[in-house]
Protein backbone atom coordinates (compact mmCIF):
# COMPACT_ATOMS: atom_id res chain seq x y z
CA UNK A 1 0.00 0.00 0.00
CA UNK A 2 1.55 3.28 -0.93
CA UNK A 3 0.62 5.88 2.10
CA UNK A 4 0.80 9.46 2.06
CA UNK A 5 0.35 11.74 5.42
CA UNK A 6 -1.45 15.44 4.28
CA UNK A 7 -0.71 17.61 6.93
CA UNK A 8 -3.47 20.87 6.35
CA UNK A 9 -2.55 23.53 8.66
CA UNK A 10 -3.47 27.09 9.34
CA UNK A 11 -6.84 29.60 10.69
CA UNK A 12 -9.80 27.47 11.40
CA UNK A 13 -12.83 27.95 9.49
CA UNK A 14 -15.81 26.20 8.57
CA UNK A 15 -15.52 22.83 5.87
CA UNK A 16 -11.63 22.18 5.92
CA UNK A 17 -12.29 18.44 6.57
CA UNK A 18 -15.17 18.73 3.99
CA UNK A 19 -13.07 20.35 1.21
CA UNK A 20 -10.01 18.30 1.62
CA UNK A 21 -12.22 14.90 2.04
CA UNK A 22 -13.92 15.94 -0.80
CA UNK A 23 -10.98 16.65 -3.14
CA UNK A 24 -9.72 12.96 -1.60
CA UNK A 25 -12.82 11.51 -3.14
CA UNK A 26 -12.58 13.00 -6.69
CA UNK A 27 -9.06 11.85 -7.09
CA UNK A 28 -10.14 8.38 -5.29
CA UNK A 29 -7.91 8.27 -2.46
CA UNK A 30 -9.15 6.51 0.33
CA UNK A 31 -8.90 8.10 3.83
CA UNK A 32 -7.07 5.92 6.70
CA UNK A 33 -6.40 7.95 9.77
CA UNK A 34 -7.34 11.59 10.54
CA UNK A 35 -6.45 13.41 13.90
CA UNK A 36 -7.08 17.35 14.19
CA UNK A 37 -7.11 19.78 16.88
CA UNK A 38 -7.32 23.42 17.57
CA UNK A 39 -5.08 25.05 19.46
CA UNK A 40 -5.32 29.00 19.88
CA UNK A 41 -7.87 28.94 16.54
CA UNK A 42 -5.25 27.75 14.47
CA UNK A 43 -6.34 24.51 13.01
CA UNK A 44 -4.07 21.43 12.83
CA UNK A 45 -4.92 18.09 10.72
CA UNK A 46 -3.20 15.17 10.06
CA UNK A 47 -4.65 12.92 7.22
CA UNK A 48 -2.90 9.27 6.74
CA UNK A 49 -4.42 8.22 3.08
CA UNK A 50 -3.73 5.32 1.17
CA UNK A 51 -2.62 6.00 -2.85
CA UNK A 52 -3.23 3.06 -4.50
CA UNK A 53 -6.59 3.97 -6.09
CA UNK A 54 -5.56 7.05 -7.43
CA UNK A 55 -4.68 7.14 -11.01
CA UNK A 56 -2.83 10.12 -10.97
CA UNK A 57 0.93 10.42 -10.13
CA UNK A 58 1.99 12.12 -6.55
CA UNK A 59 3.19 15.48 -8.39
CA UNK A 60 -0.38 15.68 -9.90
CA UNK A 61 -2.00 15.08 -6.75
CA UNK A 62 0.09 17.63 -5.40
CA UNK A 63 -1.16 20.25 -8.49
CA UNK A 64 -4.88 19.16 -7.85
CA UNK A 65 -4.68 20.22 -3.73
CA UNK A 66 -3.71 23.53 -5.08
CA UNK A 67 -6.82 24.96 -5.61
CA UNK A 68 -8.14 23.74 -1.96
CA UNK A 69 -4.84 25.49 -0.47
CA UNK A 70 -5.75 28.74 -1.80
CA UNK A 71 -9.57 28.33 -1.37
CA UNK A 72 -8.80 27.81 2.33
CA UNK A 73 -5.51 29.92 2.65
CA UNK A 74 -4.04 26.87 4.79
CA UNK A 75 -0.67 25.34 4.32
CA UNK A 76 -1.67 21.80 3.10
CA UNK A 77 1.78 19.26 3.08
CA UNK A 78 1.32 15.97 1.29
CA UNK A 79 4.27 13.48 1.75
CA UNK A 80 4.92 9.72 1.43
CA UNK A 81 4.65 8.03 4.86
CA UNK A 82 7.97 5.58 4.07
CA UNK A 83 10.00 8.71 5.66
CA UNK A 84 7.94 8.90 9.07
CA UNK A 85 8.77 4.48 8.48
CA UNK A 86 12.42 5.01 8.14
CA UNK A 87 12.75 7.35 10.87
CA UNK A 88 10.76 5.80 13.54
CA UNK A 89 10.84 1.71 13.19
CA UNK A 90 13.16 -0.27 12.29
CA UNK B 1 1.00 2.49 12.97
CA UNK B 2 3.18 5.50 13.39
CA UNK B 3 2.04 7.87 15.78
CA UNK B 4 1.13 11.51 16.00
CA UNK B 5 4.22 12.55 18.54
CA UNK B 6 6.33 10.54 15.63
CA UNK B 7 5.11 12.29 12.61
CA UNK B 8 5.28 15.46 14.38
CA UNK B 9 8.74 15.34 15.42
CA UNK B 10 9.88 14.48 12.08
CA UNK B 11 7.75 17.44 10.41
CA UNK B 12 9.68 19.81 13.01
CA UNK B 13 13.30 18.82 12.55
CA UNK B 14 12.36 19.68 8.95
CA UNK B 15 10.71 22.37 9.49
CA UNK B 16 12.42 23.85 12.52
CA UNK B 17 15.56 22.26 12.87
CA UNK B 18 16.87 22.55 9.80
CA UNK B 19 17.22 18.98 8.88
CA UNK B 20 17.89 18.23 5.28
CA UNK B 21 19.54 15.84 2.95
CA UNK B 22 23.03 17.74 2.20
CA UNK B 23 23.97 15.75 -1.21
CA UNK B 24 23.20 13.28 -3.56
CA UNK B 25 26.50 12.82 -5.42
CA UNK B 26 26.40 10.35 -8.68
CA UNK B 27 29.91 8.97 -8.70
CA UNK B 28 31.34 8.53 -12.36
CA UNK B 29 33.59 6.34 -13.67
CA UNK B 30 35.83 8.18 -16.60
CA UNK B 31 38.50 5.38 -16.59
CA UNK B 32 36.90 4.21 -20.10
CA UNK B 33 37.01 7.84 -21.25
CA UNK B 34 41.11 7.94 -21.08
CA UNK B 35 42.81 8.93 -24.74
CA UNK B 36 46.12 10.00 -25.06
CA UNK B 37 44.58 13.80 -26.79
CA UNK B 38 43.38 15.74 -24.55
CA UNK B 39 40.39 17.13 -26.78
CA UNK B 40 39.21 13.46 -27.28
CA UNK B 41 39.54 12.33 -23.85
CA UNK B 42 37.10 15.88 -23.06
CA UNK B 43 34.56 14.75 -25.69
CA UNK B 44 34.13 11.58 -24.11
CA UNK B 45 34.09 12.88 -20.56
CA UNK B 46 31.31 15.37 -21.20
CA UNK B 47 29.07 12.49 -23.02
CA UNK B 48 29.39 9.85 -20.42
CA UNK B 49 28.77 12.96 -17.57
CA UNK B 50 25.44 13.98 -19.74
CA UNK B 51 24.40 10.43 -20.27
CA UNK B 52 24.72 8.85 -16.70
CA UNK B 53 23.68 12.12 -15.03
CA UNK B 54 21.12 13.37 -17.27
CA UNK B 55 18.08 12.09 -14.91
CA UNK B 56 20.20 13.50 -11.82
CA UNK B 57 18.59 16.78 -10.52
CA UNK B 58 15.23 15.59 -11.71
CA UNK B 59 15.20 12.59 -9.21
CA UNK B 60 16.63 14.25 -6.80
CA UNK B 61 13.72 17.20 -7.47
CA UNK B 62 11.13 14.23 -7.24
CA UNK B 63 12.22 12.36 -3.83
CA UNK B 64 12.35 15.94 -2.65
CA UNK B 65 8.54 16.55 -3.41
CA UNK B 66 7.56 12.99 -2.44
CA UNK B 67 9.33 12.67 1.34
CA UNK B 68 8.95 16.40 1.94
CA UNK B 69 12.57 16.87 2.67
CA UNK B 70 15.04 19.03 1.15
CA UNK B 71 17.82 17.55 -0.79
CA UNK B 72 20.03 20.67 -1.07
CA UNK B 73 22.67 19.83 -3.42
CA UNK B 74 22.63 17.27 -6.39
CA UNK B 75 26.25 16.64 -7.34
CA UNK B 76 28.76 14.60 -9.52
CA UNK B 77 32.02 13.07 -8.68
CA UNK B 78 34.24 11.66 -11.18
CA UNK B 79 37.67 9.55 -11.28
CA UNK B 80 40.82 11.42 -10.62
CA UNK B 81 41.52 13.28 -14.09
CA UNK B 82 45.00 12.34 -13.77
CA UNK B 83 44.50 9.37 -14.42
CA UNK B 84 42.19 9.56 -17.59
CA UNK B 85 44.67 11.78 -19.54
CA UNK B 86 49.06 12.35 -19.94
CA UNK B 87 48.30 15.19 -21.97
CA UNK B 88 47.75 19.25 -20.74
CA UNK B 89 44.14 18.32 -18.91
CA UNK B 90 42.68 21.96 -19.33
CA UNK B 91 40.25 20.78 -22.23
CA UNK B 92 38.84 18.08 -19.86
CA UNK B 93 38.26 20.91 -17.11
CA UNK B 94 36.59 22.94 -19.54
CA UNK B 95 34.62 19.97 -21.02
CA UNK B 96 33.60 19.04 -17.57
CA UNK B 97 32.17 22.14 -16.06
CA UNK B 98 29.66 21.98 -19.40
CA UNK B 99 29.12 18.94 -18.24
CA UNK B 100 27.96 20.20 -14.90
CA UNK B 101 26.02 22.97 -15.92
CA UNK B 102 24.27 20.95 -18.84
CA UNK B 103 22.79 18.30 -16.21
CA UNK B 104 22.14 21.08 -13.35
CA UNK B 105 24.34 20.07 -11.15
CA UNK B 106 26.08 22.52 -8.10
CA UNK B 107 29.56 20.68 -8.49
CA UNK B 108 31.78 18.55 -9.85
CA UNK B 109 34.63 17.13 -7.96
CA UNK B 110 37.31 15.14 -9.23
CA UNK B 111 39.75 17.59 -10.87
CA UNK B 112 42.30 15.47 -8.92
CA UNK B 113 45.76 14.01 -8.72
CA UNK B 114 46.44 10.74 -6.24
CA UNK B 115 50.34 11.61 -5.50
CA UNK B 116 50.85 10.26 -1.63
CA UNK B 117 53.86 8.23 -2.90
CA UNK B 118 54.95 10.39 -5.99
CA UNK B 119 53.91 12.11 -8.74
CA UNK B 120 53.47 10.91 -12.71
CA UNK B 121 53.42 13.38 -15.72
CA UNK B 122 49.98 13.68 -15.64
CA UNK B 123 49.84 14.52 -11.88
CA UNK B 124 52.26 17.53 -12.42
CA UNK B 125 50.70 18.65 -15.26
CA UNK B 126 47.21 18.91 -13.69
CA UNK B 127 48.58 20.26 -10.74
CA UNK B 128 50.29 22.98 -12.43
CA UNK B 129 47.10 23.76 -14.28
CA UNK B 130 44.71 23.65 -11.11
CA UNK B 131 45.27 28.15 -10.38
CA UNK B 132 44.10 28.50 -14.29
CA UNK B 133 41.44 25.95 -14.06
CA UNK B 134 39.74 27.09 -10.91
CA UNK B 135 39.58 30.69 -11.67
CA UNK B 136 38.18 29.82 -15.38
CA UNK B 137 35.50 27.35 -14.37
CA UNK B 138 32.21 27.51 -12.40
CA UNK B 139 31.48 24.20 -11.06
CA UNK B 140 34.39 22.73 -10.73
CA UNK B 141 36.37 20.91 -7.50
CA UNK B 142 39.52 19.70 -7.19
CA UNK B 143 41.73 17.79 -4.56
CA UNK B 144 44.73 16.63 -4.12
CA UNK B 145 46.24 13.22 -1.80
CA UNK B 146 49.31 14.31 -0.40
CA UNK B 147 49.64 11.58 2.04
CA UNK B 148 48.62 8.29 3.21
CA UNK B 149 49.14 6.17 6.12
CA UNK B 150 50.50 3.24 4.25
CA UNK B 151 52.87 5.62 1.79
CA UNK B 152 53.89 8.43 3.95
CA UNK B 153 54.02 11.91 3.19
CA UNK B 154 55.08 13.09 -0.14
CA UNK B 155 57.24 16.18 0.49
CA UNK B 156 57.48 17.25 -2.45
CA UNK B 157 53.47 17.41 -3.01
CA UNK B 158 53.26 19.54 0.17
CA UNK B 159 55.77 22.13 -1.17
CA UNK B 160 53.96 22.40 -4.66
CA UNK B 161 50.23 22.39 -2.73
CA UNK B 162 51.76 25.34 -0.81
CA UNK B 163 52.72 27.52 -4.23
CA UNK B 164 49.62 26.25 -6.05
CA UNK B 165 47.37 27.85 -2.82
CA UNK B 166 48.98 31.14 -3.26
CA UNK B 167 48.62 31.22 -7.41
CA UNK B 168 45.08 29.69 -6.78
CA UNK B 169 44.11 32.97 -4.27
CA UNK B 170 45.82 35.42 -6.55
CA UNK B 171 43.97 34.37 -9.86
CA UNK B 172 40.74 35.02 -7.84
CA UNK B 173 41.56 37.55 -5.55
CA UNK B 174 38.47 40.02 -6.99
CA UNK B 175 36.13 37.19 -5.44
CA UNK B 176 38.50 37.03 -2.32
CA UNK B 177 40.16 33.53 -3.40
CA UNK B 178 37.35 31.84 -4.38
CA UNK B 179 39.03 29.17 -5.99
CA UNK B 180 40.76 27.88 -3.02
CA UNK B 181 37.23 27.02 -1.37
CA UNK B 182 36.97 24.18 -4.35
CA UNK B 183 40.27 22.76 -3.70
CA UNK B 184 41.66 20.49 -0.85
CA UNK B 185 44.90 18.77 -0.02
CA UNK B 186 44.01 15.67 1.38
CA UNK B 187 45.93 12.62 3.63
CA UNK B 188 44.13 9.91 3.32
CA UNK B 189 41.59 10.77 0.78
CA UNK B 190 38.72 8.40 0.74
CA UNK B 191 37.28 7.27 -2.83
CA UNK B 192 33.17 7.65 -1.98
CA UNK B 193 32.65 10.93 -0.36
CA UNK B 194 29.91 12.67 -1.79
CA UNK B 195 31.22 15.88 -0.24
CA UNK B 196 32.73 18.93 -1.84
CA UNK B 197 34.98 20.08 -2.62
CA UNK B 198 36.51 16.81 -1.62
CA UNK B 199 34.15 14.28 -3.37
CA UNK B 200 35.95 12.15 -6.38
CA UNK B 201 34.89 8.94 -7.90
CA UNK B 202 38.02 6.32 -6.62
CA UNK B 203 40.01 3.58 -9.01
CA UNK B 204 38.13 0.77 -6.41
CA UNK B 205 34.57 2.37 -7.32
CA UNK B 206 32.26 0.80 -9.90
CA UNK B 207 30.92 1.81 -13.18
CA UNK B 208 28.85 4.26 -11.40
CA UNK B 209 27.25 4.83 -7.99
CA UNK B 210 24.52 6.82 -5.56
CA UNK B 211 26.57 8.41 -2.63
CA UNK B 212 24.67 10.33 -0.11
CA UNK B 213 25.34 12.72 2.69
CA UNK B 214 23.31 13.33 5.11
CA UNK B 215 23.08 17.11 7.48
CA UNK B 216 21.35 17.93 11.00
CA UNK B 217 23.54 19.41 13.46
CA UNK B 218 20.03 21.51 14.15
CA UNK B 219 18.82 18.59 15.43
CA UNK B 220 21.37 16.53 16.83
CA UNK B 221 21.58 20.69 18.89
CA UNK B 222 17.80 20.56 19.78
CA UNK B 223 18.06 17.33 21.33
CA UNK B 224 20.79 18.07 23.46
CA UNK B 225 18.89 21.11 24.79
CA UNK B 226 16.47 18.55 26.44
CA UNK B 227 19.15 17.02 28.78
CA UNK B 228 20.63 20.35 29.80
CA UNK B 229 23.18 19.64 32.50
CA UNK B 230 22.73 15.61 32.57
CA UNK B 231 25.76 13.81 32.46
CA UNK B 232 28.02 13.03 29.34
CA UNK B 233 26.69 9.11 28.93
CA UNK B 234 23.07 10.57 28.77
CA UNK B 235 24.89 13.43 26.03
CA UNK B 236 26.13 10.35 23.50
CA UNK B 237 23.36 8.55 23.84
CA UNK B 238 21.04 11.08 22.96
CA UNK B 239 23.55 11.94 20.02
CA UNK B 240 22.86 8.33 19.03
CA UNK B 241 19.70 8.13 18.78
CA UNK B 242 19.49 11.18 16.24
CA UNK B 243 22.10 10.21 14.66
CA UNK B 244 20.22 7.02 13.57
CA UNK B 245 17.00 8.57 12.73
CA UNK B 246 18.63 11.30 10.70
CA UNK B 247 20.61 8.36 9.05
CA UNK B 248 17.57 6.23 8.44
CA UNK B 249 16.47 8.96 6.18
CA UNK B 250 19.70 9.40 4.44
CA UNK B 251 19.51 5.25 3.60
CA UNK B 252 15.94 5.79 2.42
CA UNK B 253 16.96 8.46 0.09
CA UNK B 254 19.92 6.72 -1.51
CA UNK B 255 17.58 4.09 -1.84
CA UNK B 256 15.21 5.80 -3.68
CA UNK B 257 17.77 7.60 -6.45
CA UNK B 258 19.34 4.00 -6.39
CA UNK B 259 15.78 2.31 -7.61
CA UNK B 260 15.00 4.82 -9.75
CA UNK B 261 17.96 5.82 -11.59
CA UNK B 262 19.36 2.12 -11.93
CA UNK B 263 22.34 2.80 -10.35
CA UNK B 264 23.65 1.25 -7.40
CA UNK B 265 23.83 2.43 -3.53
CA UNK B 266 27.04 3.09 -2.77
CA UNK B 267 27.17 4.52 0.81
CA UNK B 268 25.41 7.22 3.18
CA UNK B 269 28.41 9.44 4.72
CA UNK B 270 27.05 10.07 8.13
CA UNK B 271 29.08 13.42 8.11
CA UNK B 272 27.25 15.92 9.91
CA UNK B 273 27.35 19.17 7.84
CA UNK B 274 26.56 22.59 8.93
CA UNK B 275 25.98 25.53 6.32
CA UNK B 276 26.03 29.42 7.66
CA UNK B 277 22.56 29.37 8.64
CA UNK B 278 21.58 30.16 12.36
CA UNK B 279 20.48 26.22 13.95
CA UNK B 280 22.58 24.63 11.69
CA UNK B 281 26.23 24.64 13.27
CA UNK B 282 28.12 22.04 14.71
CA UNK B 283 30.48 24.57 16.83
CA UNK B 284 26.45 25.75 18.62
CA UNK B 285 26.23 21.76 19.75
CA UNK B 286 29.76 22.23 21.50
CA UNK B 287 28.44 25.36 23.12
CA UNK B 288 24.92 23.31 24.29
CA UNK B 289 27.34 21.00 25.70
CA UNK B 290 28.78 23.87 28.13
CA UNK B 291 30.87 25.92 26.53
CA UNK B 292 30.69 29.18 26.07
CA UNK B 293 32.30 29.35 22.70
CA UNK B 294 33.89 26.47 20.28
CA UNK B 295 37.66 26.58 20.86
CA UNK B 296 37.30 26.55 25.14
CA UNK B 297 39.30 24.26 27.40
CA UNK B 298 36.94 21.31 26.82
CA UNK B 299 35.89 21.49 22.71
CA UNK B 300 38.20 18.36 21.70
CA UNK B 301 36.61 16.48 24.64
CA UNK B 302 33.16 17.28 23.24
CA UNK B 303 34.10 16.79 19.52
CA UNK B 304 35.29 13.69 19.97
CA UNK B 305 32.19 12.70 21.89
CA UNK B 306 29.93 13.97 19.45
CA UNK B 307 31.81 12.61 16.59
CA UNK B 308 32.42 9.29 17.94
CA UNK B 309 28.64 8.85 19.12
CA UNK B 310 27.17 10.35 15.26
CA UNK B 311 29.13 7.17 14.00
CA UNK B 312 27.89 5.05 16.31
CA UNK B 313 23.93 5.55 16.16
CA UNK B 314 24.53 6.34 12.65
CA UNK B 315 26.78 2.74 11.51
CA UNK B 316 23.11 1.02 12.44
CA UNK B 317 20.77 2.97 10.45
CA UNK B 318 22.55 2.04 6.84
CA UNK B 319 23.46 -1.17 5.33
CA UNK B 320 26.85 0.53 3.90
CA UNK B 321 28.66 3.61 5.64
CA UNK B 322 31.72 5.25 4.27
CA UNK B 323 33.18 9.07 2.97
CA UNK B 324 34.39 10.74 5.42
CA UNK B 325 31.64 9.87 8.40
CA UNK B 326 32.39 12.40 11.00
CA UNK B 327 31.54 16.32 12.22
CA UNK B 328 33.13 18.64 9.81
CA UNK B 329 34.15 21.64 11.50
CA UNK B 330 34.88 24.31 8.77
CA UNK B 331 35.15 27.87 9.30
CA UNK B 332 33.00 29.85 7.12
CA UNK B 333 30.22 27.35 6.54
CA UNK B 334 29.54 27.75 10.46
CA UNK B 335 27.97 30.81 12.35
CA UNK B 336 29.19 29.27 15.33
CA UNK B 337 32.70 29.12 14.40
CA UNK B 338 32.46 32.70 12.64
CA UNK B 339 31.77 33.61 16.40
CA UNK B 340 34.20 32.13 18.20
CA UNK B 341 36.77 32.98 15.61
CA UNK B 342 35.09 36.43 15.84
CA UNK B 343 35.47 36.45 19.65
CA UNK B 344 39.00 35.70 19.78
CA UNK B 345 37.58 31.77 21.24
CA UNK B 346 39.13 29.66 18.57
CA UNK B 347 42.67 29.67 17.07
CA UNK B 348 44.18 27.51 14.40
CA UNK B 349 45.83 25.28 16.68
CA UNK B 350 43.35 25.20 18.05
CA UNK B 351 41.46 23.75 14.96
CA UNK B 352 44.56 21.41 14.43
CA UNK B 353 44.14 20.15 17.78
CA UNK B 354 40.12 19.36 16.87
CA UNK B 355 41.03 18.03 13.50
CA UNK B 356 42.46 14.84 15.32
CA UNK B 357 39.23 13.56 16.63
CA UNK B 358 37.28 14.43 13.71
CA UNK B 359 36.33 14.53 10.22
CA UNK B 360 38.17 16.46 8.62
CA UNK B 361 40.65 18.90 8.98
CA UNK B 362 41.63 22.67 8.83
CA UNK B 363 38.49 23.73 6.43
CA UNK B 364 37.18 26.69 4.86
CA UNK B 365 39.81 29.16 7.03
CA UNK B 366 40.93 32.26 5.68
CA UNK B 367 44.39 33.42 6.64
CA UNK B 368 46.35 36.56 5.68
CA UNK B 369 47.08 37.47 2.18
CA UNK B 370 50.90 37.45 2.85
CA UNK B 371 51.19 34.25 4.24
CA UNK B 372 54.07 32.63 2.84
CA UNK B 373 53.69 29.18 0.42
CA UNK B 374 56.22 27.67 2.69
CA UNK B 375 54.02 28.27 5.83
CA UNK B 376 50.91 27.11 3.94
CA UNK B 377 52.66 24.20 2.95
CA UNK B 378 54.00 23.40 6.80
CA UNK B 379 50.24 23.88 7.47
CA UNK B 380 49.53 20.85 5.33
CA UNK B 381 52.43 19.10 6.36
CA UNK B 382 51.51 19.09 9.87
CA UNK B 383 47.75 18.20 9.21
CA UNK B 384 48.96 14.91 6.73
CA UNK B 385 50.98 13.62 9.52
CA UNK B 386 47.74 13.74 11.91
CA UNK B 387 45.97 11.94 9.29
CA UNK B 388 49.21 10.05 8.63
CA UNK B 389 50.01 8.62 12.53
CA UNK B 390 46.21 8.42 13.06
CA UNK B 391 44.98 6.54 9.84
CA UNK B 392 42.45 8.91 9.38
CA UNK B 393 41.06 11.47 6.75
CA UNK B 394 42.51 14.45 7.20
CA UNK B 395 42.45 17.60 4.70
CA UNK B 396 43.66 21.26 4.33
CA UNK B 397 41.14 23.95 2.47
CA UNK B 398 42.82 27.52 3.55
CA UNK B 399 42.31 30.32 1.82
CA UNK B 400 44.92 33.22 1.89
CA UNK B 401 42.38 36.58 1.08
CA UNK B 402 44.69 38.97 -1.06
CA UNK B 403 45.23 42.51 0.60
CA UNK B 404 43.30 41.05 3.77
CA UNK B 405 45.40 40.90 7.41
CA UNK B 406 43.76 38.85 10.28
CA UNK B 407 40.69 40.00 11.60
CA UNK B 408 39.51 41.07 8.44
CA UNK B 409 36.28 39.45 6.69
CA UNK B 410 36.48 37.60 3.60
CA UNK B 411 32.55 36.41 1.75
CA UNK B 412 32.18 33.81 -0.38
CA UNK B 413 28.51 33.99 0.01
CA UNK B 414 25.91 30.98 -0.49
CA UNK B 415 27.06 27.82 1.78
CA UNK B 416 30.39 28.77 1.41
CA UNK B 417 29.30 31.48 4.10
CA UNK B 418 31.86 33.99 5.42
CA UNK B 419 35.19 34.30 7.68
CA UNK B 420 36.83 36.19 9.40
CA UNK B 421 40.56 36.23 8.78
CA UNK B 422 42.27 34.08 10.99
CA UNK B 423 46.42 34.98 12.24
CA UNK B 424 49.02 32.38 11.02
CA UNK B 425 51.99 31.32 12.86
CA UNK B 426 54.54 33.12 10.59
CA UNK B 427 57.56 31.67 12.02
CA UNK B 428 60.31 30.77 9.47
CA UNK B 429 60.07 27.04 8.12
CA UNK B 430 61.38 27.97 4.67
CA UNK B 431 64.60 25.38 4.84
CA UNK B 432 62.06 22.84 6.33
CA UNK B 433 59.61 22.88 3.48
CA UNK B 434 62.70 23.11 0.84
CA UNK B 435 64.03 19.67 1.95
CA UNK B 436 61.15 18.09 0.06
CA UNK B 437 61.79 13.79 -0.73
CA UNK B 438 59.37 11.55 1.58
CA UNK B 439 58.26 11.39 5.18
CA UNK B 440 58.55 7.54 5.59
CA UNK B 441 55.22 5.56 6.33
CA UNK B 442 54.86 4.95 10.25
CA UNK B 443 55.55 1.61 11.74
CA UNK B 444 51.79 0.50 12.17
CA UNK B 445 51.13 1.36 8.79
CA UNK B 446 53.34 -2.69 8.43
CA UNK B 447 50.17 -4.35 9.34
CA UNK B 448 50.29 -7.58 6.96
Amino acid sequence: MKKALISVTGLDTTGIIARVAMKLYELNINILDITQTILGGYFTMMMVVDLDGAEKSFEEINLELEPVREELKMSIHMQRMDIFDAMHRI
Amino acid sequence: MIEKREILQTMHMIQQENFDIRTITLGINLLDCSDRDANRCAERVYEKICRTARDLVKTGEEIETELGIPIVNKRISVTPISLICQDDPRPIALALDRAAAEVGVNFLGGYSALMHKGATLADERLLASIPEVLSETKFLCSSVNVASTRAGINMNAVKEMGEIIKRTAELTADQDGLGCAKLVVFANAVEDNPFMAGAFCGVGEPECAINVGVSGPGVVKVALEHVKGMPFDVVAETIKRTAFKITRVGQLVAKEASKRMNIPFGIVDLSLAPTPARGDSVAHILTEMGLLNAGAPGTTAALALLNDAVKKGGIMASNHVGGLSGAFIPVSEDIGMIEAVSAGALTLEKLEAMTCVCSVGLDMIAIPGDTSAATISGIIADEAAIGMINNKTTAVRLIPAVGKKAGDLVEFGGLLGRAPVMSVNTQDNSEFIARGGRIPAPVHSMRN
